[in-house]
């Protein structure tokens, strides 16, 4: 009990760009009380830098100590604050299949999003569209009938994957397309989230995340 | 090392012969002490095994434990950390433990993929990546400063994670032609190397030997290359 409430006196800063936003799920499912500081390294980003951005920031600093990569600091949240809200699976197979999905929904999910935001010729877009439905149908067979990723307590793999949720008006409005047409599950598994107090209060609304997009691709001379 | 008899009969591996990525598991079931079947798999000419076991990827190594299929060496090697107890190989402490995956995450998604375009490429690409990889390198030479190992004393996950770095690379840099762990500008990194190679676990598991590896990857470099050529994104790398 009482190394909990020492925790909860110790010092947490949050340095982030609002479109990433793992981290920020991870301490409030937590209920943690931390520092948020918005760091953009550049001002005007290249187009090749949005993935060094991507690796950069987010970066939790825990009594003066840094830890980079945001699904390396939710676990690293999770291993600190392991007391409250557990996100990662105690079973070393549960856990390894978290992570194993994790990395999927890291590589192919933000991938093919990518391609779709960023596309500088139409085929691009179209390819992206094609690779993130199969990408997301295949995250609806992991999740099956279950509420979560996680089963029936929400955790690693549902903040891997509610990061690029926030992404999905973009994808859609950038790839002409509906997702919950696509993958009807996966939007009802991601308005459950948002329901989420914890992920409520910083979810973006969608147009946001268009607007994002719209906003990049002007700077990078992308039509 | 005691062996897990009940656990460890049921222990498979699918691998390739020559992938480091099935090195690593190899050298961690070593160190554990587990016993296992290995079973050989030709990438060019997979078997249905391997969709079986890893359909999405269909990559090597997949550990069978107890019926239930694991892919990815470093999920793998966590893996094993955490279901055989004795020996651990990921530090107790948070912080460390979040340091630890950071190193290993570096050694792929860095170290090796560095090493590996230079091995795929000529010209000005593989310039580039040469000197990406000896920049990577540099960082990894701090991080071993005044180390036996990654872990410190003893040998860990990140040691296992970069464990390439002694065996492949040189024979990468052979078949390229070109150099990029000069023991002269890397000290630590070469005296890592022989540390490793010289740890009880490392050197009493399988490695190929050097000369079919060279034949495999002048094979790969010559293939590869004009594939890694066409791949544009590579160059802005």
């Amino acid at each position: 009990m009482s190394s909990s409430i020492k925790k909860m006196a110790e010092k947490v800063t949050l340095l982030s760009f609002w479109p990433s936003m793992f981290c920020v799920f991870a301490l409030e499912e937590k209920g943690l009380s931390y520092e948020y500081r918005e760091d953009l390294p550049n001002k005007t980003p290249l187009l090749t830098e949005m993935n060094s951005i991507h690796k950069k920031i987010p970066i939790l600093i825990h009594n003066g100590k840094p830890i980079c990569e945001s699904l390396i600091i939710v676990e690293y949240i999770d291993d600190v604050w392991s007391d409250r809200a557990q996100l990662l699976p105690s079973d070393p197979y549960e856990k390894a299949q978290a992570r194993f999905w994790a990395d999927f929904v890291d590589k192919k999910v933000y991938g093919a999003g990518g391609k779709i935001t960023w596309h500088r010729y139409k085929h691009e877009a179209a390819e992206g569209k094609k690779e993130l439905i199969e990408n997301l149908k295949v995250l609806e067979g992991v999740l099956g009938d279950k509420s979560y990723f996680g089963g029936e307590t929400f955790g690693y793999l549902d903040i891997a994957l509610l990061g690029f949720y926030m992404w999905f008006p973009a994808y859609e409005t950038f790839g002409s397309f509906s997702i919950e047409a696509e993958c009807p599950k996966l939007i009802a598994w991601g308005r459950r989230c948002s329901q989420r107090e914890s992920v409520s209060k910083c979810l973006a609304e969608p147009n946001k995340m268009v607007d994002v997009v719209v906003r990049f691709r002007r700077m990078f001379g992308l039509k | 090392m005691e062996k897990k008899r009940d656990e460890s009969s049921s222990v498979k591996l699918v691998g390739f012969w020559v992938s480091p990525f099935v090195h690593r598991v190899r050298w961690a079931l070593k160190f554990k002490g587990i016993e296992y079947e290995y079973i050989e798999e030709d990438i060019f000419n997979k078997t249905p095994l391997l969709s079986e076991l890893n359909p999405l990827y269909q990559k090597v190594p997949v550990l069978v434990h107890d019926g239930k299929p694991l892919s990815d060496s470093s999920i793998i090697l966590e893996y094993v950390d955490q279901k055989w107890k004795p020996n651990p190989l990921l530090p107790d402490d948070p912080y460390e433990r979040a340091q630890a995956h950071l190193w290993a995450r570096f050694a792929d998604e860095k170290v090796l993929e560095s090493a590996w375009l230079a091995l795929c490429s000529e010209g000005k690409t593989q310039e580039r990546a040469v000197k990406q990889a000896i920049e990577n390198l540099e960082k990894v030479e701090e991080k071993l400063k005044g180390k036996r190992f990654f872990g410190g004393d003893k040998i860990g996950h990140v040691d296992l994670m970069m464990g390439f770095v002694s065996y492949m690379l040189p024979v990468w840099e052979e078949v390229a032609g070109v150099k990029i762990l000069d023991p002269l500008k890397f000290p630590a990194v070469a005296a890592w190397t022989n540390n490793f190679l010289n740890h009880e676990a490392i050197k009493a598991e399988y490695l190929p030997s050097r000369a079919e590896t060279v034949a495999y990857f002048q094979w790969r470099r010559k293939e590869l290359i004009p594939v890694y050529a066409s791949y544009s994104r590579w160059s802005n790398k």
